[in-house]
């Protein structure tokens, strides 16, 4: 929709941009989040997709992502020897409740600052313990978990004039064994919980709880759990919330059910 | 800025924080349609660089330099895009205002794979058509009829049953495919999977049947069903009978639809149009005690600011009747107290939406705030909020404004106590529904602007534009020919638009401006102040002897009708109706209420009423059923009312409501018990945890609504030979036009393409009182059949006149009149008789038109007063698997039974059958409008509201009954509202019948069931 308050958008070319950049002043990324609402505190808008940032850059230490990636493009990212977890780049992709079209414009880093529950790369990123980099306004930088990223409902570490300026996926999370599962009130709708479950090499597993948590939550185990501890451990979570996709009972308990898929998956 | 648009370059400077929707629209691209404004629904898609995106989530400026495709950029009219024809062929449209998205999204999917199509069309919302004509339009499936065999049975009745010229035509769009039709298929795979060499999901592996052989049958004169036919006189060589009623005609906009041409509401362009803006109140009861607009209206570019304090204090309803008085008159365009969040404050009328804005962020309200209430059976209790006090009872036809009580129906037939004291048995049980958006993919706009004489004229998004005008009139105290209403296309209705919400507005800031004024509704405001369905708690209580008959029947209802009564009594009553005299018992009885809360205001919804009482009569059935342990379609054999029975619900009903003879329950009953018990061969998931079960409800529905429906239609020969229609009732997909030219064109024995058809303008046509209660075939068709008959008989006679050969001796064909060797063109005919005067006024019980464009030539008309009224019935049956640990309802099988007389245009029909069980599955598994605690609507955007996609609804097998209306136009019922009234019920069943366990509540969302399961 139009943002009819906004009387000026800047293309950012410099980090040194993005000092326009205020509770008055938004960033811009792809869009589908901006201006899928109203906005009616925004005077302007900082376009973030002219710096330039290269979308997905493989390194030793993993694979960077930049804030500014479209799903699309992490979508297609072709898979890289050894890299078990690249399945789940596609997956997490499918649990957008946007179309392949939004696809086309949503950013990695815009859905993550949007901070919805069922923010699909949240999922992602906590997943495979994304470290998230950001650019505090003061010029400063700053590397945080993805987990500590997220704050809650909607809630991030941001300030204003804070930017997202990518997240890093360390080489042993893509090297691990991830199962997905996605359940929503609907066979594609918007999900109502998202879990994934990472078994590394070396036989560590993380359940990553998002979408009906307020914030993404792990479970951590030296070792393959049994059925009955995880079970009993998604159970004891509290941060389970209702909304219009999904009561909390009910995410709560799915929850439970699809963990026990998990591990079975990955047995 | 420069960018390319279809190969042509724009330069423009885009707003800052502009949408590439708006900047293409503003340049007059109006193919871009905007459904959501939230990048949800796509019908604002469109390609940048060969990429799809949804242009209203596109910033404008980024598409500097680049090439933009629309779908008019695909293809035209006369060549159309591959993708396109292929929506065209499947005849995969209703209302048509999603396909511009829909074909260029699937412009893109020519080479994806078949099984990965649901996800993909995820983001294209269509809430007509229930997505089965969209994947075989995906999927390449033809439905309509094609040239050379769209009812051209010059050979007589047996041209039904041959297949000659329909070679490779694989839908149902013709008679002789509809032949093949005897036996359902029980091959689709199941939703989401695709097998080996069968049709992909969905699609229409087999057409409907049963119309055809209705067909052979009505194509001779001499049956009742044929009467309204042209005659042949019998002569050695007769005239060639091009018969179209009964065949999948499609429909005369589909190139226009396809290729974004076709004209909707807002899609125009005024020079100097002021834009208008609603301030909204934040509190559900309130009193404003002072609203300050200097600073508002000394804002640059605001033309004018209205509140409570500078407008009518007429009070009318929301709400419009044939007669007005059905609804209470409780409304103002502008009032002091708030009654539910969201409701009108104030307006402003500006240069732009964005200054609009800007002037409603200044004005400056202040409010005593009031205790509220949102529920219902709180209502009428001491000491709730009264909504309505103010107003007096009988002015206004408020039952009881001192608690809250809008309407209410006690009456008892029989002894309800002594038929309960009879029973062997007895069930009872309390259903509730949820609040329903309508959704219309076009939000309610209006256009209005004054015309060269001073005359009020708005362009409307409307399916009564009659009504508007005589409402709009004796609001602002106008004579009725100085407003004239009409639509163009209408984007969607399904009752949401039998509605004033934005013409007293616009009206308003037309009259005070001078200039022309738009006020285009968004989906927001869709989702929280435009009327939603009413919920409704039922309870009922049966009783039956051991051997399964009814002896007592009591339904209780409660409706909330929200802060405002519109349509609140309607519903309430039509609620009570036909789903209560559907059964014989010896003893009823009814105790119905609606009531004012401050919730968003309930209003008019497919099946009105209907569904909801439906839900809790044929769920507390099924539970009968399983009581008596029997089967529940015997259960409704044994006690559904038969053409002979009386119709009851708490008195014998009158006798304007009869079944026409052509009661056809007892043959949907066994078309789908037999077809669910064929099976389709989709197996349910594997696994302990998924549960299997089948269950049925059954549906009945007056054809007409009560106490009048009206339509006057005439059809002219033109000097030039062409035949122009001229009908009153507006085209939002429910496909009138398509049937109106078959009607048309079967009586003057043409092709329905030869019509110039106008239509829902209170200047050019007759008066017609709106296309809502399912009257679009059997009160507006049957007075444009009635018109194109009288016609027909005025051109035998000017050919006798002017030859001399009796008026008997002259047979229509499509060019002229033939009598023997004796042939005279059309043209000739229209040129040889003096024009009669036509009638510059027509006047109708309850409205009034000026027809002051009546083209010239020979015309006749038609009407009808929908003053009898006939019946029709609907089984939906579904087998579902349940999936006990998440709740999950997975639909194996979807059977639908429809009793629509004589089908006139079959794809059409099915059309309609699909569309009201998707808009029922949305109901019964998906759709919740969710209120909050301060009564603000949380679901307010479509991610929160969710429509059914492609992906959630399963392929319905549609059959059709062989029966023959007296009432209706070559036999004809209507079949719009009534195939959603059961589907509810019919999931609730399915899934009690799998786990055990009943539902008393809707959505059966997943959630909801595995509470059920595990609570």
């Amino acid at each position: 929709m139009d943002l009819n308050t906004v009387t000026e958008v800047r293309l950012a070319r410099t980090r040194s941009d993005l000092s326009a950049l205020g509770p008055t002043v938004a960033v811009l990324a792809g869009g589908s989040a901006l201006y899928g609402e109203p906005q009616h505190h925004l005077t302007a808008v900082v376009d973030l997709t002219t710096l330039g940032w290269p979308a997905l850059t493989v390194t030793e230490a993993g694979l960077e992502i930049a804030a500014t990636c479209t799903l699309a493009d992490l979508s297609r990212f072709p898979a890289q020897p050894g890299w078990e977890a690249h399945h789940a780049l596609f997956d997490c992709c499918t649990a957008l409740y946007g179309s392949f079209k939004v696809w086309n414009v949503a950013t990695v880093g815009g859905n993550l600052c949007a901070a919805l529950p069922a923010g699909p790369m949240t999922s992602l990123t906590a997943a495979l313990d994304g470290e998230a980099l950001i650019w505090r306004a003061d010029g400063s930088d700053e590397r945080m978990p993805v987990t500590s990223f997220i704050t809650g409902n909607k809630t991030t570490v941001l300030n204003p004039g804070d930017v997202l300026r990518s997240i890093t996926l360390p080489i042993d999370a893509v090297r691990s064994r991830v199962a997905f599962r996605k359940i929503a009130l609907s066979p594609l709708g918007r999900s109502g919980a998202v879990l994934l479950g990472r078994l590394s090499p070396e036989g560590t597993f993380v359940l990553t709880v998002t979408g009906g948590t307020v914030r993404p939550i792990q479970l951590r185990y030296d070792a393959r759990p049994t059925a009955a501890t995880l079970r009993a451990d998604v159970l004891a979570i509290t941060e389970w919330f209702t909304d219009a996709h999904g009561a909390a009972d009910w995410r709560r308990g799915v929850s439970a059910l699809l963990a026990e898929e998990i591990l079975e998956e990955l047995a | 800025m420069k960018f390319d648009v279809n190969g042509e370059t724009l330069d423009v400077s885009p707003r800052a924080g502009q949408s590439l929707r708006t900047l293409l629209r503003d340049n007059e691209h109006f193919e871009v349609k905007k459904g959501c404004d939230t990048g949800d629904c796509g019908a604002c898609s469109v390609l940048v660089d060969g990429t799809p995106i949804h242009s209203c989530v596109f910033p404008a400026h980024r598409a500097e330099g680049r090439a933009v495709t629309t779908v008019a950029g695909l293809g035209t009219p006369e060549d159309l895009h591959p993708v396109q024809q292929r929506f065209v062929n499947a005849a995969g449209f209703q209302c048509g205002f999603c396909t511009a998205g829909m074909v260029v999204t699937a412009s893109t999917l020519t080479d994806a794979d078949p099984a990965d199509l649901p996800r993909l069309m995820k983001g294209n919302l269509c809430r007509c058509t229930g997505y089965r004509a969209i994947n075989d339009a995906l999927h390449g499936v033809s439905n309509v009829a094609q040239p050379g065999c769209a009812g051209r049975s010059g050979d007589g009745a047996s041209g039904a049953a041959s297949g000659a010229g329909c070679a490779g035509h694989d839908g149902s769009g013709c008679p002789a495919a509809a032949a093949r039709a005897g036996s359902a298929s029980t091959t689709a795979p199941a939703p989401g999977t695709v097998a080996p060499g069968t049709a992909a999901p969905g699609t229409s592996g087999e057409p409907v049947t049963g119309a055809t052989a209705l067909l052979a049958e009505t194509a001779d004169p001499s049956t009742p069903a044929g009467t309204d036919a042209p005659a042949d006189t019998g002569r050695t060589a007769p005239t060639p009978i091009i018969r179209s009623v009964g065949t999948s005609v499609k429909a005369p906009a589909g190139a226009r639809i396809v290729t974004g041409q076709e004209r909707y509401t807002l899609d125009l362009a005024v020079p100097g149009l002021l834009h208008l803006v609603v301030l909204r109140s934040p509190h559900a009861h309130a009193r404003i005690t002072s609203i300050d607009t200097a600073a508002a209206a000394a804002l640059d570019g605001v033309a004018a600011v209205f509140t409570h304090e500078n407008v009518p204090q007429t009070l009318f309803s929301t709400a419009r009747h044939q007669n007005r008085t059905e609804d209470p008159d409780d409304t103002l365009i502008l009032d002091s107290v708030m009654r539910f969040r969201g409701q009108r404050v104030a307006v402003v009328v500006a240069e732009s939406i964005g200054v609009a804005e800007e002037a409603c962020r200044l004005l400056d309200v202040a409010y005593e705030v009031l205790p509220a209430n949102f529920d219902p059976s709180l209502a009428q209790k001491p000491g709730i909020p009264l909504l309505h006090a103010d107003k007096d009872a009988t002015e206004s036809r408020i039952a009881d404004p001192t608690t809250n009580l809008v309407a209410e129906m006690h009456g008892e037939y029989g002894n309800l106590q002594k038929g309960l004291d009879e029973a062997d048995v007895t069930v009872s049980g309390t259903w509730q529904t949820q609040r329903i958006s309508a959704s219309a993919l076009e939000t309610h706009g209006t256009v209005g602007w004054l015309d060269d004489d001073g005359r009020l004229v708005l362009r409307t998004s409307s399916q009564v534009p009659f009504l508007v005008q005589t409402e709009i009139a004796r609001i602002f105290d106008l004579e009725l020919d100085r407003v004239r209403v009409f639509t163009t296309r209408v984007g969607g209705g399904f009752g949401g638009k039998q509605e004033i919400q934005t013409e007293d507005l616009v009206t308003l800031a037309v009259l005070a401006t001078g200039r022309p004024v738009q006020y285009e509704m968004t989906r927001s405001d869709e989702l929280t102040v435009v009327p939603c369905r009413h919920p409704m708690r039922t309870r009922v209580t049966l009783g039956a002897t051991r051997d399964g008959h009814l002896t007592a029947m009591h339904v209780e209802l409660l409706s909330d009708t929200g802060a405002y009564g519109n349509h609140g009594p309607g519903t309430m009553f039509h609620g009570c109706a036909e789903s209560v005299s559907l059964y014989n018992s010896p003893n009823k009885r009814v105790d119905a209420e609606a009531v004012y809360t401050n919730n968003m205001p309930s209003g008019a919804f497919r099946g009105y009423g209907l569904g909801q009482v439906i839900f809790g009569v044929e769920s507390a059935m099924d539970d009968l059923a399983i009581a008596l342990g029997m089967n529940p379609f015997d259960l409704r054999r044994l006690n559904a009312v038969g053409p002979n029975d009386p119709l009851v619900i708490t008195h014998v009903e009158g006798d304007d409501l009869v079944f026409g003879g052509s009661y056809g329950l007892d043959q949907v009953l066994d078309l789908t018990q037999s077809a669910l018990a064929r099976g389709n061969g989709v197996a349910a998931p594997s696994g302990d945890e998924w549960k299997v079960g089948e269950g049925m409800a059954t549906a009945m529905i007056a054809t007409i609504p009560p106490r009048g429906h009206f339509s006057e239609a005439s059809v002219t020969l033109g000097l030039d030979g062409r035949y122009t229609l001229s009908v009153g009732t507006a085209e939002f997909g429910n496909g009138t036009t398509t049937v109106h030219s078959q009607l048309a064109a079967t009586a003057l024995n043409t092709d329905p393409a030869e019509f110039v058809i106008r239509q829902s303008d209170t200047d050019v046509v007759p008066y017609d009182t709106g296309a809502f209660g399912s009257a679009g075939t059997v009160v507006a068709g049957k007075a444009v059949l009635a018109a194109a008959t009288a016609l027909a008989l005025k051109l035998r006679e000017g050919a006798a006149s002017l030859t001399g050969i009796p008026v008997d001796e002259w047979m229509l064909e499509a060019d002229g009149l033939r009598a023997g060797s004796r042939f005279v063109p059309l043209a000739d005919v229209a040129a040889s008789v003096v024009p009669a005067p036509v009638p510059q006024t027509v006047s109708i019980p309850g409205g009034r038109a000026r027809v002051v464009a009546t083209p010239v030539g020979i015309t006749a008309t038609g009407e009808h007063d929908g003053a009898q009224r006939s019946l029709a019935f609907n089984v939906h049956a579904f087998r579902v698997a349940v999936h006990t640990g998440t709740g999950e309802v997975r639909i194996l099988q979807s059977v639908h039974g429809a009793d629509a007389g004589f089908v006139i245009n079959p794809e059409q029909c099915r059309g309609q059958v699909e569309g009201g069980v998707a808009q029922g599955i949305g109901t019964a598994m998906f759709e919740e409008l969710i209120i909050g605690e301060a009564g603000e609507v949380l679901t307010s955007v479509l991610r929160n509201y969710h429509l059914p996609s492609l992906s959630d609804v399963p392929p319905t097998e549609v059959y059709f009954a062989e029966t023959t209306d007296g009432l209706g136009p070559f036999g004809a019922k209507s079949m719009s509202e009534s195939p959603y009234n059961p589907v509810p019920a019919a999931l609730a069943n399915a899934v009690r019948n799998a786990v055990g366990v009943r539902p008393h509540e809707l959505p059966i969302s997943r959630d909801r069931v595995w509470r059920l399961l595990n609570a």
